[in-house]
């Protein structure tokens, strides 16, 4: 069974269907793209599969279980993290704070336990501490564990935002535009980092991406999105040569 | 016949709430800040007219001139020294220095009047009306309060709506940015938006203190804080949500001391606008804006 | 991975403010016991730490949290009642000061910090001037209601009221402990400047250690960006309210120091008005978001200065009027 089985998702805003009958189907470890023009719906289904808006219809099936309309907290507890396209740090905390946060709901203590350094105080930091480092080191981050996350360069901040939702033990990653703004040596930077990532935590990616080097690059799966509609779905090599998509991206 | 008077006393202070309001509300809405010296503004009003007035024995019309000119220069001056510098910065920072220039109006109007409490003349003259034989006396304040207002209401509708420099606010409010490029001198705009508002302030304060007539440098502040209120109670930044708030707060306000208990009214006043934004967040008129994602 | 000096650049920060703390209370001892401190400065000595928990607390708040809080004073006044109202109904029936003292200091914290979560319940759906206005709203409400409140005692138990003092119906020796406007009366003075500097000292511990806890990231990361923190799994409404409530709590704490440091304890528009409320603020924003040693500092010389100002004018016309002898 496939590890997130999407149907018939659909939202409205005002009169707009935004997104509307969406379905997509995506096997665990699969490294799956979904592009579409701009305005075509591809945000809102990231936000609609997060929990940061609630489907007017249709169902989010992961590993079996429906968290459609669940809040954004417990769809991530249920296994799914994400990055965002305009890059959404923790800009006044440090980077390995910025992963520690992250850690958290698995290594737990109470509030009262951090005021009064209980002894599990010390063995929990120490933990997250340990956790930390070892996935900044993953993203070649553990230099700069120190610094403030508002000081990253900016592919680096991209790098630290992926690290953080990691963090969170996910079963699926959501990237929003993981390339935007960068240059074709980081962005053949960040291709391999995303095959790494999938390779070494044998995780499920779906990401949002124009840049058609990358997702021709390390997608195996790809849907095209168009006014909020599925436009064609299928292996990426084919759907690319799609004459529908072909009009939809560049005209007629 | 008595809650009839408790209302009508009701919608002439809610009537200078509103004016109040009007002031703050478009000053939200064009510079994003809260004014909290706005409320001092009107007790500046308030001692100039006084001082024309009674230390000078001059024409009441002379006073609500002289108050409505220097409360304008003041608001644009205010603007200019303390609020320009700050344009951008964080929106705490734009706060403590609007409560400085408070407690600094406050403090000036204590060097150059002192600490007692002055008697105000009412500037109005007309007699009050008596009706129903006798069982219902509207005074003349109350008169002119509620005219002065209903006709300020319409006028600033009508200078928003028609008027080009009225219609520049408005695009100044919706987006900054965006008006600038359409060559709408923005810096102009927020200082006619600061003198207009101080105008304003300087008839409040003077209505005001003509119904209730002890005048200290701390009149306007909890008249000021009370327009606060009525501002986010009709939704911060909406022109008719100020006439709304301020009224219903006046009437609110009026009642709860005549029924319930006087020493408790602002307590009620508070305890409606806290219920209200649990139920309506941005209050009755105010926009809600979605963050995007 | 721990180093011989296991301390990272923060908790060196927050071992000196502490430091300061403790070596100004040793100095300004020694200064009292030379007989150098003037009687006004040291009546001045315990509302400086109470204007100190209140900076420190409401940093959480405002400076962690990211939230414009403008009703401290309503949480202090909460404290200040609650606690002066334990300590005299208790007066004759816990006669160790310390014990007494602690026992109210516990139940002002934990009054106030249930008056932070009734708050925290609006806070939760509104946003930066609409909270701003009610929490000042709060405060106000706070102020008001107590200063209409009758409470007293009598053989037969406690009886409430808020229309006056007859109205409780007291038996014969029954006592009017809380007078509405006219406050409480012949509170116990259990405080002092020891006590004031503990406080201080707690206050601080507490908020540093929260601020390196998995729920002070959890807080700083809602006010850096709420989306993100919510795609992580930061439940929000569950920091938000803990904030509040520890916030608060310490607010009370300064109330408890407050009250027991007079006295007559009425609540008036300058000590539990939103003025004072601006006035907490204007130490926080003034001090540094989030700096407990910023907020500390502000706190202590913007109290002082008006005191010294009003000192030198006083002496001033002690010298014209010398003058003109």
């Amino acid at each position: 069974m496939a590890l997130l089985e999407v149907k018939n998702l659909s939202i409205a805003f005002g009169g707009l269907r935004a997104v509307d009958g969406f379905d997509i189907s995506i096997e665990k470890g699969q490294l799956y793209g979904l592009i579409g023009p701009n305005g075509a719906g591809k945000t809102t289904i990231f936000n609609l599969l997060t929990g940061v808006y609630k489907p007017n219809d249709g169902i989010i099936n992961l590993d079996g279980k429906n968290i459609a309309g669940m809040r954004t907290i417990d769809i991530n507890k249920a296994g799914v993290a994400r990055t965002f396209q305009n890059i959404r740090l923790f800009k006044a905390m440090t980077v390995l704070d910025n992963v520690k946060v992250a850690l958290q709901n698995e290594y737990r203590y109470s509030a009262l336990t951090g005021i009064c350094r209980l002894p599990k105080y010390f063995k929990m930091e120490k933990k997250m501490n340990e956790r930390a480092e070892e996935l900044l080191k993953v993203f070649d981050l553990d230099g700069q564990k120190d610094i403030m996350a508002s000081n990253l360069p900016y592919g680096k901040q991209r790098k630290l935002e992926i690290a953080r939702a990691l963090a969170t033990n996910p079963k699926m990653l959501l990237l929003d535009e993981p390339a935007a703004g960068m240059n074709p040596n980081e962005t053949q930077e960040l291709m391999d980092t995303i095959r790494f990532v999938r390779d070494t935590f044998d995780m499920t990616i779906l990401l949002i991406e124009h840049d058609m080097k990358l997702v021709s690059g390390i997608c195996e799966q790809l849907t095209v999105l168009n006014f909020g509609k599925v436009l064609a779905q299928g292996e990426t090599s084919v759907v690319l040569k799609n004459p529908e998509v072909i009009t939809a991206y560049l005209g007629e | 016949m008595s809650f009839i008077s408790y209302l009508v006393n009701g919608i002439s202070l809610g009537s200078v709430y509103a004016i109040i309001a009007l002031g703050y509300t478009m000053v939200y809405g064009i510079a994003k800040m809260l004014n909290f010296a706005h409320g001092d503004v009107i007790m500046i009003g308030g001692y100039v007219t006084f001082m024309i007035m009674s230390t000078m024995g001059l024409s009441p019309w002379l006073g609500i001139v002289a108050a409505v000119v220097v409360c304008t220069l003041l608001g644009v001056v205010i603007e200019k020294i303390a609020y320009k510098p700050l344009r951008g910065a964080s929106p705490l920072a734009v706060l403590i220095t609007a409560i400085g220039v408070s407690y600094f109006l406050q403090n000036i109007a204590l060097l150059i009047f002192g600490a007692n409490t002055k008697s105000f003349t009412s500037v109005v003259s007309i007699p009050d009306l008596v009706l129903a034989d006798g069982q219902l006396t509207i005074s003349g304040e109350t008169i002119v309060t509620i005219i002065a207002s209903v006709i300020i209401m319409i006028a600033m509708t009508l200078f928003i709506k028609k008027t080009k420099t009225g219609r520049a606010m408005n695009a100044v409010s919706e987006d900054k940015g965006a008006a600038q490029l359409m060559g709408i001198n923005v810096n102009k705009t927020i200082s006619i938006t600061f003198a207009i508002g101080s105008g304003l302030a300087a008839i409040a304060g003077i209505l005001l203190v003509s119904s209730y007539p002890a005048l200290t440098p701390y009149t306007g502040a909890m008249p000021g804080i009370k327009a606060f209120v009525a501002a986010v109670f009709g939704g911060i930044g909406s022109v008719p949500g100020a006439m709304i708030g301020g009224i219903l707060l006046g009437v609110i306000e009026n009642l709860s001391k005549a029924y319930i208990s006087s020493q408790l009214a602002d307590a009620i006043v508070f305890a409606v606008l806290i219920i209200v934004l649990l139920v309506k967040p941005t209050g009755i008129l105010g926009k809600e804006i979605r963050e995007k994602v | 991975m721990k180093k011989k000096i296991g301390m990272n650049k923060s908790t060196y920060n927050n071992m000196i403010t502490l430091g300061i703390v403790v070596a100004a209370y040793i100095i300004i001892q020694i200064l009292i016991s030379t007989g150098s401190v003037s009687s006004l400065m040291e009546g001045l000595l315990v509302p400086l730490c109470v204007y100190v928990i209140l900076a420190i607390s409401l940093n959480l708040t405002v400076g962690i949290l990211g939230e414009l809080s403008l009703g401290h004073a309503g949480f202090m006044c909460v404290g200040a009642f609650a606690s002066a109202f334990f300590s005299r109904l208790t007066e004759d029936l816990i006669t160790a000061t310390y014990l007494r003292f602690l026992i109210a200091l516990i139940i002002g914290a934990v009054c106030a910090a249930i008056f932070g979560i009734i708050i925290a319940v609006p806070v939760l759906r509104l946003k930066g001037d609409y909270l701003a206005i009610t929490t000042l709203a709060f405060g106000e409400i706070i102020k008001n209601v107590v200063n209409v409140m009758y409470v007293g005692k009598d053989s037969t138990g406690i009886h409430f009221s808020m229309k006056n003092a007859m109205d409780l119906n007291l038996k014969e020796g029954g006592d009017v402990i809380i007078k509405g406007a006219q406050g409480i009366t012949g509170t116990p003075t259990d405080s002092n400047f020891t006590i004031g500097i503990i406080l201080v000292l707690v206050t601080m511990i507490v908020v540093m250690n929260i601020i390196k806890s998995s729920t002070g990231r959890a807080i700083t990361s809602i006010r850096d960006n709420r989306i993100a923190a919510e795609s992580i799994g930061i439940n929000i409404t569950k920091y938000k309210v803990i904030t509040f409530a520890i916030s608060a709590a310490f607010a009370g704490v300064a109330g408890v120091l407050y009250s027991h440091n007079l006295s007559t304890l009425t609540a008036t528009p300058k000590n539990f008005g939103y003025n004072m409320s601006i006035l907490i603020l204007v130490f926080v924003v003034l001090g540094g978001m989030g700096n407990i040693r910023g907020s500390m500092i502000a706190a202590i010389v913007l109290t002082l200065i008006p005191e010294y100002l009003r000192f030198m004018q006083d002496y001033r016309m002690l010298h014209k009027r010398k003058g003109a002898e």
